[in-house]
């Protein structure tokens, strides 16, 4: 099985959207492994360069409402092209939550207040994914253990490596 | 229990249940542009899976940059023109007869009461202004709806939207959907649909409907919707009357997907706007929202009129009769760009365009280019435009430049003074 984890990505913003993600500008490349140089281009946080700060990242933290606007897959594959297969936020926008796990990858919401643990873990923090136990280890300044719950018809998505894969067996 | 139209809409169409939270739909219309559409297709070709399920119901648009501005656009244009010929599909709309999809599709009476659609755009979300269940997904829901013809969803919660009162001189359907989005958030209607209705939206028209429902995306929603009646019946009747005797019996057919009274809804709000003034936004989300009489002065560089908000024949009526015999500021330039050909036709017959290009307005194709900064009126670093599109993200029209959404007539006020001014004073 698909592993998910590694070096984390803190974005510390509400509502970071798919414009911010992959500007519209970039929508005319053809192939997504193209998109890769232009990965949160446009996401202005104080003190954040995307391309050296996204290097060696596997797993993003966020706040709430990550991936709102446009319902470009695009915000999805330039995390995929960078070997990111995993979000972790408060809550997400539904289009973008679709597309990660149409793409057979993890969008995983936590309480707040996981969230903030998460954030108050400092830099360098690694997370590893247990999806069958649905459970995420993250270590750095120390160690934070908490559960999470993914809809079984979500998680089938991501087991089949995503809904073409999923649906061209069964419809 | 009474159910909602998004309930009767699922029900109608259920395919499959895959868990208890999700149902997977048949599609009755799957919209495609060349932007999120070509990497579909070229994956569809990889896998040797080159087909649609049926391409009677498969609309095809260029839309979002046409005429292609370069060689990359110029490729999506080709795949997605090659693959309609060769999959057959007919409702394929090119260059001198294509327009903004939002606003195009409806024209040509695809959009039914009862119906789903997807599209690979978030503001998919408009066609709900038919009594359709329209949603926004991404390219993998696209590719998935071409090849099989179903696309899943959560099971839709609705919060019901009565809007009462009478709207004043000078605001529109797009001063409405901005103050409730300011109230409800970027994300207070997430995996929810929008559910609009009372005497306001009863007497709006399909095109304000449109503008109301387009924005639902704003708040989150999966679709917004409004309850199909006479207005719905009247738009769509050159295209369904060897469907029904009359338009009262239009009428009635569609009646049987109107909410029950005893419908649940998740929540319920109440907007009396007969104080509501024209709304504009001052920040970088589309919920920062103030009257627009808290906003002026605001200096802009740029005029855009257009999209699949507010390019319709009513935007461009409204616009003109502030333009009337008015130049805009030497401080600004203006662009509009009406949604679709027939809007363009029909504002040339009444004489619109005229109004506009004397007032110093250019005049571009239908497009949806600058509303998304990708072409046709892109902003440099620094300059504000006052816009009547759907987003002001920061970069969204182009990087470093600030949007100000607002209606068409707010827009065209602002163009002849060079600032954000109440429109009200030039009526």
């Amino acid at each position: 099985m698909k592993t998910f984890g590694g070096p984390v990505l803190f974005l510390d913003r509400n509502d970071i959207n798919t414009d911010e993600i992959i500007p519209a500008k970039y929508l005319t490349e053809n192939a997504k492994e193209d998109l890769k140089p232009f990965i949160l281009e446009d996401l202005k946080l104080p003190g954040f360069d995307p391309a050296a700060d996204a290097k060696g990242a596997k797993v993003i933290v966020t706040r709430s409402n990550f991936g709102c606007g446009s319902s470009r897959e695009h915000a999805v594959w330039v995390f995929e092209v960078n070997d990111i297969n995993v979000v972790i936020a408060e809550s997400f926008a539904r289009i973008f939550r679709q597309n990660m796990f149409n793409c057979g990858m993890l969008a995983i919401e936590l309480p707040k207040k996981d969230i903030d643990a998460l954030f108050a873990l400092g830099s360098g923090v690694t997370i590893s994914v247990d999806m069958d136990k649905e459970t995420l280890i993250a270590r750095g300044s120390r160690e934070f253990t908490c559960k999470f719950a993914l809809n079984s018809f979500d998680k089938d998505l991501v087991l089949a490596g995503g809904w073409l894969a999923y649906a061209d067996k069964k419809y | 229990m009474g159910k909602t139209i998004t309930e009767k809409i699922f029900a109608a169409h259920k395919r499959d249940v895959p868990s208890d939270n999700n149902v997977v739909l048949d599609i009755d219309v799957v919209m495609c542009h060349e932007i999120t559409t070509p990497i579909a297709v070229n994956d569809l070709k990889a896998r040797g899976m080159d087909r649609v399920f049926d391409p009677k119901k498969i609309k095809v648009v260029i839309d979002h940059v046409t005429p292609s501005k370069d060689s990359k656009t110029a490729t999506q244009a080709k795949i997605l023109r090659d693959w309609a010929r060769r999959n057959n599909i007919t409702d394929f709309f090119d260059i001198g007869a294509n327009g903004v999809c939002h606003a195009l599709f409806p024209e040509k009476g695809f959009i039914r009461p009862g119906c789903t659609v997807i599209m690979g755009d978030s503001h998919t979300c408009t066609h709900g202004a038919f009594g359709a269940f329209a949603a926004g997904v991404g390219t993998t829901d696209l590719e998935v709806g071409i090849l099989k013809g179903v696309c899943s969803f959560r099971l839709p919660e609705t919060m019901k939207i009565t809007i009462t009162g009478k709207l004043a001189k000078g605001v529109y359907a797009k001063d409405v959907i901005l103050r409730i989005i300011k109230e409800l958030t970027v994300n207070g209607a997430t995996d929810k649909v929008m559910e609009f209705c009372g005497p306001v939206v009863d007497g709006m028209s399909m095109e304000g409907r449109m503008t109301l429902c387009n924005m639902a995306i704003e708040a989150g929603a999966t679709c917004g919707v409004c309850l199909p009646d006479r207005v719905t019946a009247e738009y769509l009747w050159p295209f369904i009357q060897d469907e029904y005797a009359d338009i009262d019996a239009a009428v009635e057919a569609f009646r049987k997907w109107h909410s029950d009274a005893d419908a649940r809804y998740v929540a319920e709000k109440t907007f009396d706007v007969s104080a509501l003034v024209p709304q504009v936004t001052y920040g970088f989300k589309p919920d920062e929202v103030k009257d627009i009489t808290g906003m002026v002065g605001t200096k802009v560089d740029q005029v855009y009129m257009g999209s699949c908000t507010n390019g319709r024949i009513e935007d461009l009526r409204a616009g003109a009769e502030i333009l009337k015999g008015r130049k805009i500021a030497d401080n600004v330039r203006a662009i509009l760009s009406p949604a679709t050909p027939k809007v363009y036709n029909q504002a040339m017959e009444e004489g619109l365009i005229k109004i506009y290009m004397d007032a110093g307005f250019c005049v571009t194709n239908p497009t949806c280019g600058a509303c998304l900064g990708m072409s046709n009126g892109v902003l440099a670093p620094g300059e504000v435009c006052a816009s009547t599109t759907n987003r002001n993200f920061n970069g969204r029209m182009g990087k470093g430049g600030m949007v100000h959404l607002m209606s068409p007539v707010s827009a065209a006020a602002a163009a002849v003074k060079g600032y954000i001014v109440d429109p009200r004073e030039m009526m």
